[in-house]
């Protein structure tokens, strides 16, 4: 427990420092009102418009552990916005709008996991593909329309509320906890880091790495699915041009900032969705401190930096000469018998 | 007659679109004009030159994402620095090749410092781009200077009436120098080496810092020249133009035919990537029924095509070798 916690420290300490310096600015930031049934208040605005890209941060998670990358998640979301769309205008219910977006979600990521597992393409390429087409394949789907549709029980997937909590905030929650307990209560979580670090070895090693490569892909899917019906049932209606437009670099962003390296191997989900959450604290926050939004990409472009800097395999040999030289300033000398 | 397997994706490239402007000539026979090839070279124009400078960085084994975001900085950088200062264009186009140069290089710089994925740190480069020319500007900005009329204007006027405009010819001169610096200097060696493994070349001698900066700069000033085109082409600056366009240029340089872990390509084949490209767009066009999602799909399948037919090239090659 206490090693998952010093995990996150970093995504904590940051998302603080943030909600510290946004306070500064719009005092009423962290003010919550209970009103007709619903939270309401900046944070939990933030809580649940950081939904799509914390729910994509989950899979991207995963996909990234294996040493992969999803660039298809944002047309994902399309496709499968303009799937429940369809569906609910064709009459057949919410039921059925959600069973087969989520169905289209997942054949995209078995797509996905086959070229990359089966055809051994790389990752980027791989994605890239359907990032392409898929926006072509979501406007066939709608027709290049904006698919309307008025269904209240599709709706709340988007902007209801369950207990005063918005349901994407809870859709999105409870899939990041389902992921770490699939991950971490199972062996699936190192088997998946085991690929990252090295998928010769870890075939070798009797991990069937293929059909976990497209499981992972898979999951990405499914993820990106639920974001899709969230950011459908929010604006009720499926935009095949814009839904979750560039989400897959704010969702790799988010996974980058959690400090999950692009190189595969130990990964954790819940300093991705920390990292969503920090991406989207800065977003609202700098509309509410009234400053001008195009300062957002800046500040995006130099915490990634920080975090590139930090992160370095070339660097890693510094900070481990700064931290022991801290160290042995605090320590008192080692005996010369122990082995420094 | 024997031919060098590395030229099956570029006599791949090259065969799919002469049989796709014969199939488009079958049909609409008024394809085949001047019009439509001067168009279809001044319409892609700032799309060939910046996948030039892709088709560089992809032979090194890297990526650029931050191309787009260079190009409508540049737009924009030009068009604010007409408008309040009263330096020349000429000028203007100076200080911008030289700031997306250094930004390229500086990205470059990164990439070799901090041995961290090009992905990744063109991604900051993408966001610090884009993020600037918002702070320039959040609105459209028209450039009206006389010598941008000029510019504008200034085309040959082919036989059949087809116009066969100067920003035309800076993209074919884009690819001939793109040509040139891959495929005939000691630097295009490098690249070479380098998308054949990093390892590899530094034991062949290759200078790996500076030739990934060389690389990144390179791209750089690409996406620097595609941006003054871009402005030529449209007469403003937009910050948000050009959104995506880097997928567009990784795509075309896939079409053409260069293996994207690196290693293997020719320039010339981005060239005809990004012909077809513009190709399907102008049958749609043509055919009128057709919806603009096609051009996606088409896309999309072929970009499978080229990646299945390379894997399997690399795969026969190995068998053989």
């Amino acid at each position: 427990m206490k090693r998952a916690f010093l995990r996150v420290l970093p995504q904590l300490l940051t998302l603080a420092a943030l909600i510290a310096l946004v306070t500064l600015f719009f005092p009423q930031f962290l003010s919550v009102d209970y009103q007709a049934g619903r939270l309401s208040g900046p944070v939990i605005d933030v809580l649940k418009r950081g939904a799509p890209v914390a729910l994509l941060a989950v899979g991207m998670t995963l996909v990234i552990a294996t040493r992969g990358i999803d660039l298809s998640v944002g047309t994902v979301m399309a496709i499968t916005g303009a799937v429940a769309a369809w569906t609910i205008s064709a009459g057949w219910g919410v039921g059925a709008a959600i069973i087969l977006a989520l169905a289209a979600g997942i054949a995209c990521g078995v797509w996905n996991g086959c070229l990359v597992a089966i055809f051994g393409i790389q990752p980027i390429v791989a994605t890239l593909i359907l990032m392409t087409s898929g926006r072509g394949i979501a406007q066939l789907i709608t027709e290049g329309r904006i698919l309307t549709f008025t269904d209240p029980a599709f709706a709340w997937l988007g902007s209801g509320t369950l207990l005063g909590i918005p349901v994407p905030t809870i859709l999105w929650i409870v899939a990041a906890i389902a992921t770490v307990v699939l991950m971490r209560r199972t062996a699936l979580g190192l088997l998946v880091e085991a690929i990252g670090i090295n998928r010769a070895a870890s075939a070798l090693a009797g991990v069937n790495a293929s059909v976990l490569l497209i499981a992972v892909y898979m999951a990405s899917g499914l993820c990106a699915a639920l974001a899709g019906i969230i950011a459908t049932a929010d604006i009720r209606g499926a935009d095949a041009n814009n839904a979750g437009l560039w989400l897959e670099l704010d969702a790799i962003l988010a996974v980058v900032i959690g400090g999950n390296s692009l190189l595969g191997g130990r990964f954790s989900v819940a300093a991705s969705v920390l990292g969503a959450m920090i991406i989207q604290t800065i977003d609202t926050g700098i509309l509410l401190a009234g400053f001008p939004s195009e300062y957002n990409l800046v500040i995006k472009a130099a915490l990634v930096l920080v975090i590139l800097v930090l992160q370095s395999p070339n660097l890693a040999d510094h900070w481990h000469f700064v931290r022991e030289n801290v160290r042995r300033r605090r320590e008192p000398e080692p005996s010369p018998d122990v082995k420094s | 007659m024997n031919v060098n397997p590395r030229l099956y994706p570029l006599l791949a490239t090259i065969g799919i679109f002469v049989v796709a402007y014969l199939v488009c000539w079958i049909q609409f026979p008024y394809m085949l004009s001047t019009r439509v090839a001067g168009n279809l070279l001044t319409d892609n124009a700032y799309l060939g030159i910046v996948a030039v400078g892709m088709t560089v960085v992809i032979l090194s084994g890297g990526i650029d994402l931050s191309v787009g975001s260079v190009i409508a900085f540049s737009g924009v950088f030009i068009a604010v620095l007409l408008r309040d200062t009263p330096l020349h264009p000429l000028i203007v186009f100076g200080l911008l090749l030289l700031v997306t140069t250094a930004f390229g290089a500086a990205m470059g710089w990164i990439i070799h410092v901090l041995a961290m994925p090009a992905f990744i740190v063109t991604l900051a480069g993408m966001f610090l781009a884009r993020g600037a020319s918002y702070m320039l500007t959040i609105s459209s900005v028209p450039i009206q200077h006389p010598f941008y009329d000029l510019l504008k204007d200034a085309y040959w006027l082919m036989p059949g009436g087809g116009r066969f405009t100067l920003i035309g010819v800076v993209m074919l001169i884009s690819v001939a120098g793109g040509a040139i610096v891959a495929h005939r200097t000691r630097f295009g060696t490098g690249v070479f080496a380098l998308g054949g493994g990093e390892q590899t070349a530094r034991l062949m001698g290759v200078r790996v810092g500076p030739t990934t900066m060389g690389i990144y700069a390179f791209s750089g000033f690409m996406a620097g020249l595609s941006g003054i085109v871009f402005s030529i082409y449209t007469g403003s600056g937009y910050p948000l133009a050009t959104v995506g366009t880097e997928l567009t240029a990784i795509a075309a340089v896939v079409i053409g035919g260069t293996l994207l872990t690196g290693g293997a390509g020719y320039v010339l084949g981005t060239l005809f990537g990004v012909l077809t490209m513009g190709l399907i767009q102008t049958y749609i066009v043509f055919d009128g029924t057709l919806s603009s999602w096609w051009t996606k799909i088409v896309i999309g399948v072929l970009l499978l095509l080229f990646i299945l037919l390379q894997k399997g090239l690399v795969r026969a090659t190995a068998i053989r070798a």
